[in-house]
């Protein structure tokens, strides 16, 4: 495979948590424009990957490339946010305390957002404007001035996507979306990470099944660190290696459970 | 689209109008009260009382800049007496400059200074025969000191309870520096016997009421400048970093310099209230800087109200007012006064006092009394009763 045309390319990288290798020389390449969805059993290493690409965990070794040359890991968490990569959570993270609408233009991506820009800045119409069909896109339309931390969880997890796509990202990772969510919820979740699809190279995470077959074209399997699979859903199910290791892992937790 | 605005924007009027007219009480009916009436009167306010006033206002100012960083942004300082007693020396110390050969021992340097036979005046003390530079001083070096903690602190991730710990260990090494007679500035006695500031007797009614005035206008103009901060897309930055720092870091802002910010305005509101302090209390020593005043002040908000502005500076007069009546009559059950109103705080009222008006207002709304219908519950407390 080669660098050119990927967004977003490590190699080599490993984590290493006293001892523990939370990512072991791991390589992981997404191309523009792609949904990637990135599965494996617990303690894999997946949200140690996204940790990773986005700043918060500093890998022991490897290298971590945006875009065509630009080298991710000298950089802060904010800085690598003003390139273009968007991180949603596993827990709804977003401000409670202030509006929907207020949480979206917090998010919005401006020219500076230090202290000085922002105790002036006003929004502008065309800014109004983009965070209005941002709140369509994200089905809370009605909900612009109600209190974040009223809304329902699954609002919440829609909410928080919604902040992403404001920052204008070229990639956008979102940590398991629809845990705790119902099907219909679940159902519309999908249908919004594919239509970012259209515009946005996207990495989920997640664990349910179905949901990984609603949305997925290309999936990457995570096992203690490292790649063990990648392909179509299908390969990927039917690979023995990954059957092995979800099957092994469950023999492993029942013989706990016996032991216990 | 238009942009909703929200609760806290559409209660600006009774906001305003509160301003208004506590202002018009302070700045002008309490002076006139003073000064007009026949002293026998019962409306009559003596000096004593609006000398007292002026000292509960300054305080009022310091709550301001502690709501800011508490009650918005959700750091809680335990230090806030270190830079309040810097404002508060910096202008101690041209104080005692300006009382001149007056002293007790009829030298030029301070009384304590001959005591402690101390032959020449320091030279960090020779700046402050200038009362610019005093007043530069008493807001600045709180400022720049602030900023160099608040760098280290803040660069370095340290949060919640680690950064409360720490800035409480500031004002115990603050209390011991004070303290120390080598320091020279008048060890556990402190600053005091002052006479005199740009000529006028601090002795004399008509300066301690032109400094209350000034005390007044401080507070209404830190007032302002709190709000307008607030009620910025920096403010709302602020609430975020309280409510989930981590997206605040992850939606391209960096925490770190809000919180810097914060901590910097905070300390500077700090350093003036000291400042005003001390020409009309008389005196400051370290006991007014250390842990258990930076406990206080941390009090007078969470009563008043956090992160409400109006609140923080009502908690502040409210609880000083309540301490100057209560020692008056029994002098030794104010300690256990304090802890009860804080325990009562965190128990029963954890928004304060105006998040307690806000409930009965609710309350009397809701029991159809009002004329307005009731605001849906998640916003009626809303942004200004967090």
């Amino acid at each position: 495979m080669t660098e050119r045309g990927s967004i977003i390319y490590l190699e080599g990288v490993t984590v290493d948590y006293d001892g523990f290798k939370a990512l072991n020389c791991l390589n992981f390449i997404v191309n523009y424009n792609e949904l990637r969805v990135v599965i494996g059993p617990n303690g894999a290493g997946k949200t140690t990957l996204l940790d990773v690409i986005c700043g918060k965990t500093k890998p022991a070794e490897g290298r971590v490339i945006f875009g065509r040359d630009v080298d991710l890991l000298p950089l802060r968490e904010h800085e690598i946010v003003q390139l273009g990569i968007g991180r949603k959570f596993q827990a709804p993270s977003i401000y409670n305390n202030l509006t929907v609408w207020e949480n979206l233009d917090l998010s919005l991506k401006r020219e500076s957002k230090g202290v000085v820009a922002t105790l002036l800045g006003k929004s502008s119409a065309a800014e109004r404007d983009r965070i209005g069909r941002t709140l369509d896109t994200i089905g809370l339309g009605d909900c612009a001035r109600q209190r974040a931390g009223s809304l329902s969880h699954g609002q919440k997890q829609w909410l928080e996507i919604g902040m992403v796509i404001l920052q204008d990202p070229q990639l956008i990772m979102v940590d398991e979306p629809v845990a705790g969510m119902t099907d219909k919820e679940t159902e519309q979740t999908g249908l919004l990470l594919q239509s970012l699809a259209e515009k946005h190279a996207i990495i989920v995470i997640e664990h349910d099944m179905a949901f990984v077959r609603q949305i997925a074209r290309t999936v990457t399997v995570l096992h203690e660190g490292a790649v063990i699979c990648e392909g179509p859903v299908d390969k990927v199910q039917a690979d023995p290696k990954v059957q092995e290791i979800y099957l092994g892992h469950r023999k492993q937790k029942n013989a706990h459970a016996a032991a216990g | 689209m238009n942009e909703p605005r929200n609760n806290a924007q559409s209660t600006q009027g009774g906001e305003g109008l509160l301003f208004w007219l506590a202002g018009l009480v302070l700045l002008v009916g309490l002076p006139v009260l003073n000064v007009l009436p026949d002293p026998e009167s019962w409306v009559h306010v003596s000096d004593f009382t609006l000398n007292r006033f002026g000292k509960f206002l300054c305080f009022g100012i310091l709550a301001l800049g502690l709501d800011l960083i508490w009650g918005y942004t959700g750091i809680l300082s335990l230090g806030h007496g270190v830079f309040f007693g810097l404002g508060a020396y910096a202008i101690g110390m041209h104080l005692m400059l300006t009382i001149g050969t007056e002293s007790v021992y009829g030298s030029a340097l301070p009384d304590f200074m001959v005591w402690n036979q101390v032959k020449e005046l320091p030279l960090f003390w020779k700046p402050f025969y200038s009362f610019g530079v005093a007043l530069a001083g008493a807001v600045l070096v709180p400022t720049l000191f602030a900023f160099m903690f608040g760098f280290l602190a803040f660069r370095s991730r340290i949060k919640g309870v680690y950064f409360a710990i720490i800035t409480q260990a500031l004002a115990l090494c603050a209390w011991l520096v004070f303290n120390r007679n080598e320091t020279n500035l008048g060890g556990t006695n402190g600053l005091t016997d002052f006479k005199q500031l740009l000529g006028f007797r601090l002795s004399e009614p008509g300066t301690q009421r032109a400094l209350y005035i000034l005390t007044v206008l401080c507070l209404g103009a830190a007032y302002v400048v709190c709000r307008r901060i607030i009620r910025s897309r920096a403010g709302r930055v602020l609430v975020a970093v309280r409510d989930s720092e981590q997206r605040v870091l992850f939606s391209g802002y960096s925490p770190a310099n809000y919180k810097l910010f914060v901590f910097v305005v905070s300390a500077a509101l700090a350093g003036l209230a000291g400042a005003l302090y001390v020409p009309q209390v008389g005196i400051i020593t370290p006991a007014q800087i250390g842990v258990l005043p930076s406990l206080e002040m941390v009090i007078w908000v969470a009563v008043g109200g956090r992160g409400t502005l109006v609140g923080a500076a009502l908690g502040a007069v409210g609880v000083n007012w309540a301490r100057s009546v209560l020692t008056n009559y029994f002098p030794e059950l104010w300690p256990f006064f304090l802890g009860g109103l804080f325990i009562a705080v965190v128990l029963l009222f954890p928004d304060g006092l105006v998040g307690l008006f806000a409930r009965m207002k609710e309350k009397w709304v809701a029991s159809g009394l009002g004329t307005r219908k009731s605001l849906p519950a998640s916003e009626a407390g809303g942004q200004e009763a967090q």
